[in-house]
């Protein structure tokens, strides 16, 4: 006769080791004053070309990386390549996402001192779900959403944006040729997360980076303020 | 994690009680589906998974009180309106607890 069933109580989160790992990551970033900048989004919505276009602005003024995560090819590691600063491609092969530890055993690859950099950029694998649930480190997740994609994405995928900290509607050059209406789609993402900040901006242009680069620049500046006291 | 334990308590998994809320990006469905295939050829084959839904609840400043939210699309206090993003439960994937036999 089997014995009857009993239950145990475990109480152990399931993502605990990427958090743990993600923790000490934040910790060391922190420490070595280099600001972490993830980014988000569905394939396709201009991740790589805001990416360039960012590094390559920053550059003049600060040192800059960034982690580029695909499923496969290096293209996009080529691509950010033309911005000159230095670049890491982490292919996931069939994840979906990238997780802390990637991150992690991705800076010591490519042997970079933390301390000499001011911004290290993590592009995320093109996804609007699962990187949602896996912290990096990040100081600030950034989610990318063109105007192509439609209005509603933010109701569709309220968790993605729910767990970002600032959303950026790209490809705005293409705005009038769509019809897509900012207003609707900067209400949708209150509602999914209210008093996040959205940028509006077009990385072939260039019209409204000033203001996202300004606000990293701030960001930068707290951060280090914050880790000296 | 559920084997680890299972083993040290020289035990057989009956069932994992998996507590999962609605913001931790995770689809129940496609969640149960895996786990099946997932534990082939391990000691939790034959396991069931039990998931528990997570509801929303947030932070209403105004009505200095925690809400249970009726939409995950409309992030505001179900009473009195006001937008309100301070989430205090509903990101857990947390496996609770383990029926060993």
């Amino acid at each position: 006769m089997s014995p009857e069933p009993r239950l145990v109580e475990v109480r152990k989160n399931v993502l605990k080791q990427n958090d743990t790992i993600a923790r000490a990551l934040r910790v060391r970033f922190r420490s070595a004053g280099v600001f972490v900048v993830s980014l988000v989004s569905s394939p396709g919505s201009g991740k790589t070309a805001f990416l360039e276009k960012t590094l390559t602005l920053l550059s003049t003024r600060y040192r800059v990386a960034a982690l580029v995560g695909d499923l496969a090819t290096e293209n996009d590691a080529a691509r950010l390549a033309r911005s000159h600063a230095p670049v890491k491609q982490i292919i996931t092969g069939t994840l979906c996402h990238l997780e802390a530890a990637m991150v992690e055993s991705a800076i010591v690859e490519e042997g970079w001192d933390l301390n000499q950099l001011d911004f290290l950029f993590i592009e995320n694998v093109g996804n609007l779900v699962c990187p949602s649930s896996y912290d990096l480190g990040e100081d600030l997740r950034v989610v990318l959403l063109s105007v192509t994609e439609g209005e509603d994405k933010p109701l569709k995928y309220p968790t993605i944006f729910n767990s970002s900290d600032v959303a950026i509607i790209t490809k705005s050059d293409l705005a009038a040729a769509v019809e897509f209406d900012g207003q609707l789609t900067r209400r949708n993402i209150q509602a999914v997360r209210p008093g996040m900040q959205v940028f509006q901006l077009s990385a072939k242009t260039g019209a409204g980076m000033d203001e996202f680069l300004e606000l990293l620049a701030h960001r930068l500046a707290e951060s280090r303020s914050a880790a000296a006291v | 994690m559920a084997t680890e334990e299972a083993e040290r308590r020289g035990a057989q998994v009956n069932a994992v009680h998996l507590k999962l809320g609605l913001l931790s990006g995770v689809v129940p469905d496609a969640l149960l589906s895996s786990y099946e295939i997932a534990c082939d050829d391990t000691p939790l084959k034959g396991s069931r998974l039990l998931i528990e839904e997570i509801p929303i609840i947030v932070y209403c400043s105004r009505c200095d009180a925690q809400r249970t939210l009726s939409s995950m699309q409309l992030f505001c206090c179900p009473d009195c309106g006001i937008p309100t993003g301070d989430v205090i439960q509903g990101r857990e994937l947390e496996v609770v607890a383990l029926e060993l036999n």
